[in-house]
């Protein structure tokens, strides 16, 4: 409960606004720098309203709920919960306002038991015998949505299965004790659940809908949303770009809402390079996963939604080329920047080299010079905005620091240059060089195999495979790749 | 690299060794200072040895260490004089025995690290015990002879200037030159800073964090060659002095205990700082409880006023 005696209306919170509106936010824009992840979005959610929210990945799904839930900060824009304007918001408010949100990172702790961890957000559970009391609290509701899901609640969370984790994490948003519950966000809750409890979460969050609790959905498994949404909101680059009610909506509606705000674009690549003797044939793990063959000189892209197995089959690939007889000299050029990317103690020089050591070895010895040499013409060519080649990496925004990881790749004798989604959180001048760049390496005869999640990078591709659940499923060549085609099969089933 | 006008890290050994010149000097007068410094200097050498190795360990990644220091030298001083069984043409022998169970050991201490997937403070600890048993087993409580030739070579003078500690500087030199000018230091310090990172930028990250786990067994069991030359003999206890301190060099000595960077010269601040520090107390007449007091506070000081490099 807000306790705020200078207020009149001590219990805004309680009620709704004119127009009947929970949650009603205008104009929301966030933005990193000069990137945009949210560009102006309204939105708005009705008590016991059950809303589904789609988009492909990058969309803006997650910051728009984050900052519904106070996890990250608008930049710009309002924000009205129950009637009344809201300036600052936080995690801590919005769970006193009785909102709750299911992320898609889990969110429990693990070292604690799921009693525990229901503890935490309920302040109230204090005093002697909390451990008992929160029990009673979390015990019914997972009983409630999940029957007969047979968790232990004094056990680790640590040790429970991540689908009984999840469990956990979805019945302990719908727990209520001194604060009122009024609307919880569920963001892609059902992709560790099998195939039972993703039914019952879906009828439960029917259940809670009609108790006056909202729900907003987000998930890629479209036909969750039209089973229990009654409105769904579809996201595109950081904005609502359509909401329809959910009767008579069908999949291919909505995958083609999706699409269609794409502009269409001119093909960059466009010729289907003649079939040859491809450098790499690496095969699926079984016959529904494709093989992967890569020529010379072609632009290979990965697709689909993140995380369905592109990043795992680029390693494969990456490392079976290391590992072949002829060893084929490959490069990766890593998209986690921070972890998998930069090496933060040292210089631009030092990064870029460090593939190409074995070539400026000189009867030995690391020739300076000839490092120098290389560092320098190729942080020219890709433009990298510093005052010197011998400026600390950490000293560089994000987009320069990628291009120092792709002039560490195409700098060294690479015949195939993996890309992990490199350009995540790249500005658009940055990727414009480096696109540019990649074309015309690929026509000097390197091969490029390049994960992305943004689907306007696939134009720069000769072939794609798209991936789900895992396995490279679809291939598609030339003119046929187009984002409806890439969305349907990453989303999969039926045919449109 | 970029250059600060700041003191880098590694000086300050450096200087507060200096300062304990000055005082130790002062205090028991100036006709002792030269022989204060050659005798800092001959102690310090093989600290600087063991230390050498240690960074190389160190600077491959957070957690990497190796315990087995101590005992990979004592084995080592054991093996080699029963080699040389008291003879100067088996000189040459008796040091690739010594500088052979160094790298064996070395070895062995990765293969525990990466087969048995242990962290490094536990496998390195348990082959000292290994490793340790082993000389107790070749020479047992006594202490073994070594060639007159290999006590002569370590006490040699050169025109007043002795020829060991100048030899390990060489080392030095060439350690610092492996780090900044040949692949495979460049690969260590990859692979210290990020591991993810280097195996994606092609590196092959066991390979090198095997050789540097050689390498510092084959620095340790050098140590031990010389040691038993230096001190008359091979004993079970000699390496026991060199667990903290060849741990102490590194870090004093401006070596990244979370990998990635790497100081050869600052060992050498570090090496003298110690050995200044307790030939100070010595002459001060202090007790030997007290003046390990003394050292730990001084450590705890030192690396505490030292200024670190913010790591994000």
């Amino acid at each position: 409960m807000m306790n705020d005696p200078t207020s009149p209306k001590r219990d805004a919170a309680e009620t709704v606004n004119a127009d009947g509106l929970l949650i009603e936010v205008r104009d929301v824009r966030k933005h990193y720098d000069a990137v945009h992840a949210l560009g102006g979005v309204d939105f708005h959610l009705k008590p016991g309203e059950v809303v589904g929210l789609v988009g492909h990945n990058g969309a803006g799904k997650s910051t728009l709920m984050n900052v519904l839930a106070g996890t990250i900060e608008r930049s710009s824009g309002s924000f009205r919960l129950g009637g009344r304007e809201i300036g600052a918001w936080s995690a801590a408010s919005a769970q006193q306002a009785g909102l709750r949100c299911i992320f898609q990172e889990l969110s429990l702790c693990a070292n604690l038991t799921s009693a525990e961890n229901t503890r935490i957000v309920h302040r109230s559970l204090r005093g002697l015998g909390w451990r008992r009391r929160a029990r009673q609290v979390i015990g019914p509701v997972l009983d409630e949505i999940f029957p007969g899901h047979g968790i232990d609640l004094d056990r680790k969370v640590a040790d429970l299965p991540i689908g009984e984790r999840q469990m956990v994490e979805i019945a302990r948003a719908f727990t209520q004790t001194s604060i009122k519950l009024r609307a919880v966000i569920l963001d892609e809750p059902t992709s560790a659940l099998g195939h039972e409890a993703t039914e019952q979460l879906l009828a439960h969050i029917r259940r809670a809908a009609g108790r006056g609790i909202a729900c907003i959905l987000i998930t890629h498994r479209l036909n969750e949303i039209l089973a229990v949404c009654d409105r769904t909101v579809v996201m595109v680059d950081g904005k609502v770009v359509a909401e329809r009610p959910t009767a008579g909506l069908s999949r291919a509606a909505l995958v083609e809402l999706m699409g269609s705000i794409e502009r269409p674009r001119e093909r960059t690549a466009g010729k289907v390079a003649s079939v040859q003797a491809p450098v790499i044939r690496h095969a699926g793990r079984d016959t529904t996963d494709l093989t992967i063959d890569v020529g010379k000189g072609e632009v290979i892209g990965f697709a689909g939604l993140d995380g369905h197995g592109q990043r795992e089959r680029l390693r494969a690939m990456f490392y079976a080329s290391r590992r072949q007889r002829e060893a084929l000299p490959g490069a990766y050029v890593a998209g986690d920047r921070g972890s998998e990317g930069v090496f933060s103690l040292w210089s631009i020089a030092d990064n870029l080299t460090i593939r190409s050591l074995n070539a400026l070895t000189r009867g030995g010895m690391i020739s300076g010079a000839a490092a120098r040499k290389l560092a320098e013409t190729w942080s020219n060519r890709l433009n990298v905005k510093a005052p010197s080649i011998d400026t600390p990496i950490l000293s560089l925004s994000g987009g320069n620091q990628q291009k120092v990881l792709f002039a560490r790749a195409l700098s060294s004798d690479a015949e195939v240059i993996f890309l992990d989604d490199p350009m995540r959180g790249v500005d658009v001048g940055t990727k414009q060089e480096v696109y540019r760049l990649i074309r015309a390496e690929a026509e000097n005869g390197r091969a490029f195999v390049w994960y992305t999640t943004e689907l306007e990078e696939l134009t720069n591709c000769e072939r794609i495979y798209v991936f789900r659940e895992g396995r490279a499923v679809t291939r598609l060549e030339g003119e046929a790749i187009e984002t409806g085609r890439i969305l349907q099969a990453s989303f999969g089933g039926d045919h449109v | 690299m970029t250059r600060r006008l700041s003191l880098a890290p590694w000086t300050y050994g450096f200087i507060v060794a200096l300062a304990m010149w000055v005082v130790t000097s002062a205090y028991s007068g100036i006709d002792s200072a030269g022989a204060t410094l050659s005798g800092a200097l001959a102690f310090g050498a093989f600290s600087v040895v063991v230390g050498t190795g240690q960074m190389f360990v160190v600077a491959s990644g957070p957690g990497n260490i190796d315990l087995s220091v101590p005992s990979v030298l004592t084995l080592a001083a054991y093996v080699s004089i029963t080699v040389m069984q008291g003879s100067d043409g088996m000189l040459l022998p008796g040091l690739l025995a010594a500088l052979a169970v160094g790298a064996v050991a070395g070895a062995a201490n990765f293969l525990a690290i990466v087969a048995l997937r242990l962290p490094p403070i536990i496998a390195t600890l348990a082959w000292s015990f290994v490793f340790q048993s082993l000389a107790f087993n070749l020479g047992g409580q006594a202490t073994l002879k070594p060639p007159a030739g290999l006590s002569r070579f370590t006490l040699m003078n050169l025109g007043g200037v002795q020829f060991m500690p100048i030899a390990v500087m060489v080392l030095t030199l060439v350690a610092m030159v492996v780090l900044k000018r040949t692949v495979w230091g460049r690969q260590l310090l990859a692979t210290g800073q990020s591991e993810p990172a280097a195996r994606l930028a092609g590196i092959n990250v066991a390979r090198v964090r095997l050789i540097a786990y050689m390498l510092c067994g084959t620095a340790a069991a050098l140590a031990g060659f010389l040691l038993a030359g230096f001190s008359g003999g091979a004993a079970l206890n000699m390496g026991d002095a060199y667990l903290m301190e060849s741990i102490a060099v590194v870090v004093l000595g401006g070596t990244s205990v979370a990998g990635g960077q790497a100081n050869a010269v600052g060992i050498w601040g570090a090496a003298l700082f110690f050995n200044l520090m307790s030939t100070m107390l010595n002459t001060f007449g202090i007790q030997a409880g007290v003046r390990f007091l003394l050292t730990g506070v001084l450590i705890i000081l030192i690396v505490a006023l030292v200024p670190r490099p913010r790591v994000r």
